[in-house]
């Protein structure tokens, strides 16, 4: 888990691990590629293969159904789709075992509540087994009753994908729940941060 | 998916969306109907008359004479007289002649005095004859047939009685000599439509009470008495011509044009109306200018539209970035948003045209007389549509590129 107050850079970092914003200095290794030396398109194809993003807000296609969303990593990332196989079954399978109602597969996501818009966002991040989720406070808006099930169902699902966690938080208390804690503020220049 | 994606977006934003539908829409329909206009004047302009190879009036403009001898649009500015006409009729190079006479009105309709021949040698529409609906032509001096614009409008029939007026806009009229519709044609889609057509001797018989253009006070001379006259006409308005040879149709056109003892000017109906699109090619094409306005107006809307909604989007943009987007690939989608949207536009716009053609054809006919002919969509207008799609997926380049920037500038970050 990486913790850190508000404005300490936790947000840029997921940027810098994902590929979005490149380091001026330093390196980042993601799947054991350093990305300073991949091109643009090919962070971007890491990114799909090998990364699944949950926001804070969970961030679904408001005008998409639950399997688009769910399914939407697939059309960016072929060896992923290719894994999935059947993408439908796969994507039913998960949302019914993060506890989603099976009904709820093509009721568009702006008319779910909350707590399922959460479950579709880990069910988006996880399909295709990518070997790293990372995700943005994304138990900031929850109560701690919901926070506990949520991290509960992500990280079920993690292991059963062999599939590392990298969560931003600035709630120390949920630093219990995670193998590895670091602060943001202990991270200097000649600190190597794994992941 | 990601098409099915892009469809989903558009309906999301359906006021919008449809709004830039509906302006691309009514643009391509007007577009497409100043070009339907613009050929269906010009094609039934050029259906009007076929088979006739020349001409002959008196001396003025050729465009002119073609106008008032065919389309009865203006007057002439003088008469050709029996005697040259028939130096003309004499002449070997000619295998038919018509007289034509102008003048007289029944209500809102020109009266054409004429031959039988008319009947069999006038041909419209690539050769296509005369043909009539119900009755017989004149056979009797107060005869007359009628066009099928002026049986539908004046709800005339067979055997109903009509007056002719003296003039175009008179209110004098010759109701001593009343005439009988002895038949009514088929439509044409010319303006033959809307003539009331009699033989030359009735133009003759009803002005036997008339000199310089007024009624002789005092005088009504009896029908029966008008039957017994000599009613030779002794002046005429134009003749339509068919020569014996084609070879030989320049020949008799200049022998006419050097007729010495009266100016007369022979024209080729292709050569007046080729010369007629010339005079009417300027205004055709301000007229072409405007409609691509329209539609380029419509266009830059579109990109308005899309440019307004960039920043609404930009969660939607970090969420495919997140996902593993390309901005490329967000750049592409917009793209593709602005086709869809102009394919739409386009395709309402033809079902927009056709509904319309299909509502205002009878009464452009009616009004105009301009047959707009209801055809299934040439390539040409298929190729409008395209152009606008194409054009579209230009245009919509440049919001698509502002969208590419911000992509790059925000990344997976999402802004609102």
């Amino acid at each position: 888990m990486l913790l850190g107050e508000s404005g300490s850079g936790k947000s840029t970092l997921l940027s810098m691990i994902c590929g979005t914003v490149l380091v001026e200095d330093g390196s980042v290794e993601v799947a054991g590629q350093d990305l300073s030396k991949l091109s643009a398109g090919q962070r971007d194809r890491l990114r799909a293969e090998q990364i699944g993003v949950i926001f804070q807000q969970f961030n679904l296609l408001p005008f998409g159904t639950v399997l688009d969303n769910v399914l939407l990593p697939l059309n960016f990332a072929p060896q992923r789709k290719s894994r999935v196989g059947d993408g439908r079954a796969v994507a039913a399978k998960l949302c019914t075992d993060l506890g989603l109602p099976p009904g709820v597969m093509f009721a568009r996501a702006r008319d779910l509540s909350v707590g399922q818009q959460q479950r579709v966002a880990v069910a988006r991040a996880l399909i295709g087994t990518p070997r790293l989720i990372v995700a943005d406070e994304p138990t900031s808006a929850l109560d701690a009753q919901s926070q506990a099930l949520f991290l509960q169902q992500l990280f079920d699902q993690a292991a059963i994908n062999k599939t590392s966690v990298l969560m931003v938080s600035h709630d120390e208390r949920l630093g219990d729940q995670f193998d590895r804690v670091v602060r943001m503020e202990d991270i200097t220049d000649d600190n190597r941060v794994a992941a | 998916m990601i098409f099915r994606l892009a469809i989903a977006s558009l309906f999301a934003r359906a006021i919008t969306v449809g709004m830039t539908i509906l302006a691309i829409a009514l643009s391509v329909a007007l577009f497409l109907g100043v070009e339907k206009v613009r050929t269906g004047a010009k094609d039934s302009f050029a259906d009007t008359i076929s088979g006739t190879d020349i001409i002959v009036g008196a001396r003025s403009g050729s465009v002119q004479l073609l106008l008032y001898s065919v389309f009865r649009i203006g007057n002439a500015t003088n008469n050709i007289t029996w005697e040259s006409y028939q130096d003309i009729t004499e002449r070997p190079e000619v295998e038919w002649i018509v007289p034509i006479s102008l003048g007289d009105s029944h209500r809102q309709f020109r009266v054409m005095g004429t031959s039988v021949e008319f009947f069999q040698h006038y041909k419209y529409r690539q050769g296509r004859a005369l043909e009539l609906a119900d009755g017989i032509i004149m056979s009797d001096l107060f005869d007359a047939v009628i066009g099928a614009d002026v049986a539908t409008t004046l709800g005339y029939s067979t055997g109903d009685p009509i007056i002719v007026a003296h003039g175009l806009a008179s209110f004098t009229e010759h109701e001593d000599q009343p005439f009988r519709i002895s038949g009514v044609l088929e439509k044409t889609g010319t303006p033959v439509d809307r003539t009331v057509i009699v033989s030359m001797e009735a133009i003759e018989a009803i002005h036997v009470d008339w000199k310089s253009g007024a009624k002789i006070p005092g005088q009504t001379t009896p029908v029966d008495q008008i039957r017994q006259m000599e009613l030779t006409p002794k002046a005429l308005t134009a003749a339509l011509i068919g020569v014996e040879n084609p070879l030989r149709t320049f020949a008799l056109q200049r022998a006419i044009n050097e007729y010495s003892q009266e100016p007369l000017l022979a024209i080729l109906p292709g050569v007046a109306l080729q010369e007629l699109w010339g005079i009417v090619g300027i205004a055709e094409t301000a007229l072409l200018a405007v409609s691509t306005m329209v539609v380029v107006t419509a266009l830059i809307g579109l990109m308005a539209t899309i440019f307004s909604s960039l920043n609404e989007r930009r969660r939607e943009m970090a969420i495919f970035r997140a996902m593993g987007a390309r901005p490329a690939t967000i750049l592409g989608l917009l793209v593709l948003e602005s086709i869809l949207i102009a394919l739409m536009g386009a395709a309402l716009g033809m079902v927009l045209l056709y509904v319309t053609l299909v509502i205002a054809q009878p009464m452009v006919d009616q009004a105009y007389g301009l047959w707009l002919p209801i055809d299934a969509p040439s390539w040409r207008e298929v190729r409008v549509g395209l152009a606008v799609v194409a054009a579209s997926a230009i245009v919509s380049l440049i919001p698509a590129l502002r969208a590419y920037r911000m992509s790059l500038e925000d990344g997976m970050t999402v802004r609102t």
